[in-house]
């Protein structure tokens, strides 16, 4: 285990996540965890990694991280204008930092969450399971808070690290501009969710994003809490829906009128308050079509030659 | 011959495309929580299953569409539910001492129609089960209340409500784990940890327990 990053400016919240804790679901604990599992995974295996391991999920303002030694990361998920030493650089890219190399960014250019990866992986406090940070409870990740200035990352010693520049073709990542979210119809269907446009509103998070728009009308009856999943989209009398996300509260008692597909989640993961969505209305055929050709994409890392 | 089948009416519903929901019941209904929890521990047996967790009458399964679809897991999920359930052990009991002097209890004995002292008594009498865990770290619904202590929740929530309040809406009853927002009526206070972070799980209550509520120090 090496030191591999000093943290030199947070950005606005830096949490380490990974796949999360689901089996600590039936404790009432958030499965947490990264909010775009494909830009996650393609980080990892660009670096070589597990594609669980540990990154570093970057919000809106991204961190400024100097490197402790020589390492290779790889950025991916949102554009947030990636620089090393200053200079523009490729994200969904294996970069190698040299010993003092400065990795930062200019500003958010689009999407979210930017996610790094460092081969070996990050080296974090694990609880129930996962070194994802669980800010509600203070647990996991860099001692349960978001990073801090003067944090140092510790990295996994990487015995045979893939090549350097190896990329993800563009036509493999998510299409990120694309808010048209595919949804399957939940427990509780209700065809006014599909079509309307809505709006992130500025109260949402990590545990979900309320949606402002035209009220959908979901019955409003209070039913006994049930467990929900990332994705659900929660009606509560007021007709305003909420799209649950990672760090979601693990039962709820409103009306779940849609699920988002999985291959649809990094999408939403990318959203930020002001920004449209629109849910339309898919089968199960849609969502695992999708779902295969991203497993595709990233399977098409897992290997490489020299 | 074949056991003995008891009949149960299960709706099978998509939840996205790698969970299911699965719904015995939308009542309060201590047999049929029962049901979700035995069928919840045989689901979680399958190796497609990656988590199914009971609640109330309903068991969310969480599976790995690239080993099941969802029509084999359904069928799976109807055949278990049919299936004579297991004995039922009880839960384990949690005697939990209660302060009653909650903000509400006042209010909610005047619109009950009954003394305070009554509603203590009616609360503190029966053994509730936990029909989840759930919500936030460590909260469980507990139920059923006695039929005397059924309310609506408040027309408008707290915006904080002080962790160890003991609270009732509807027909269940439970202890806030942390300050969090709230719309239940708040009747006392309970010293209880109920989150326990540094075990694994980490929820003094567990889905099927049992809990008996006393009037005593908190």
């Amino acid at each position: 285990m090496t030191a591999a990053l000093r943290v030199a400016n947070p950005g606005l919240l830096t949490t380490v996540q990974d796949l999360g804790r689901p089996h600590a679901v039936a404790s009432g604990v958030s499965p947490g965890g990264a909010m775009d599992r494909f830009a996650h995974a393609a980080a990892n295996l660009l670096v070589g990694n597990d594609r669980g391991a540990p990154t570093l999920e970057c919000t809106v303002r991204g961190p400024r991280l100097l490197a402790e030694g020589p390492c290779m990361v790889a950025v991916t998920g949102a554009d947030l204008g990636l620089r090393v030493n200053g200079a523009e650089a490729p994200t969904w890219t294996a970069i190698a930092l040299d010993e003092g190399a400065e990795l930062s960014f200019a500003g958010r250019r689009s999407g979210t969450r930017a996610y790094v990866a460092v081969g070996g992986g990050i080296v974090a406090d694990r609880w129930l399971g996962s070194a994802s940070t669980d800010l509600l409870v203070g647990r996991g990740g860099l001692r349960g808070r978001a990073l801090m200035e003067g944090d140092v990352l510790e990295a996994a010693a990487q015995a045979d690290p893939p090549p350097v520049g190896r990329s993800l073709p563009e036509d493999l990542r998510p299409r990120y501009s694309d808010h048209a979210l595919h949804a399957i119809p939940g427990p509780h269907p209700v065809p006014d969710i599909f079509g309307p446009t809505f709006q992130v509103s500025a109260a949402s998070n990590r545990m979900g994003y309320r949606l402002d728009g035209p009220a959908v009308h979901a019955g409003g009856d209070e039913l006994l809490s049930f467990v929900v999943v990332a994705g659900a989209v929660q009606v509560p009398s007021g007709g305003r829906p909420i799209l649950l996300m990672a760090d979601h509260q693990t039962a709820g008692g409103y009306p779940v009128v849609a699920v988002v597909a999985g291959a649809w989640l990094p999408v939403a993961a990318q959203l930020a308050p002001g920004d449209e969505l629109r849910f339309v209305e898919a089968s199960l055929d849609d969502a695992l079509a999708m779902r295969a050709s991203q497993r595709e994409a990233l399977d098409s890392l897992t290997s490489w030659s020299l | 011959m074949p056991p003995p089948r008891s009949r149960i009416r299960i709706r099978i519903v998509p939840l996205g495309d790698s969970a299911l929901f699965a719904e015995l019941t939308t009542r309060l209904d201590t047999a049929l929580n029962t049901r979700a929890i035995a069928l919840a521990a045989a689901l979680q047996k399958r190796r497609d299953v990656r988590r199914a967790t009971a609640a109330h009458g309903t068991v969310t399964v969480r599976f790995d569409p690239d080993q099941v679809t969802h029509e084999a897991l359904a069928a799976a999920v109807r055949r278990l539910a049919g299936k004579r359930p297991p004995v039922e052990e009880p839960g384990r009991l949690h005697r939990i001492p209660v302060v009653y002097d909650g903000p509400d209890l006042e209010e909610v004995a005047s619109r009950l129609g009954i003394s305070t002292r009554e509603l203590i008594e009616l609360h503190a009498r029966p053994i509730y089960r936990v029909f989840l865990v759930g919500f936030v770290p460590g909260w469980a619904y507990l139920g059923p209340l006695p039929d005397q202590l059924v309310l609506p929740r408040r027309p408008t929530p707290r915006t904080q409500v002080p962790a160890g309040s003991v609270a009732i809406a509807g027909r269940e009853t439970g202890i806030y784990p942390f300050p969090t927002p709230g719309g239940w009526h708040l009747i006392g206070r309970a010293s209880v940890r109920l989150f326990l972070p540094d075990s694994d799980p980490p929820s003094l209550f567990r889905t099927g327990d049992r809990v008996k509520f006393f009037e005593g120090e908190a």
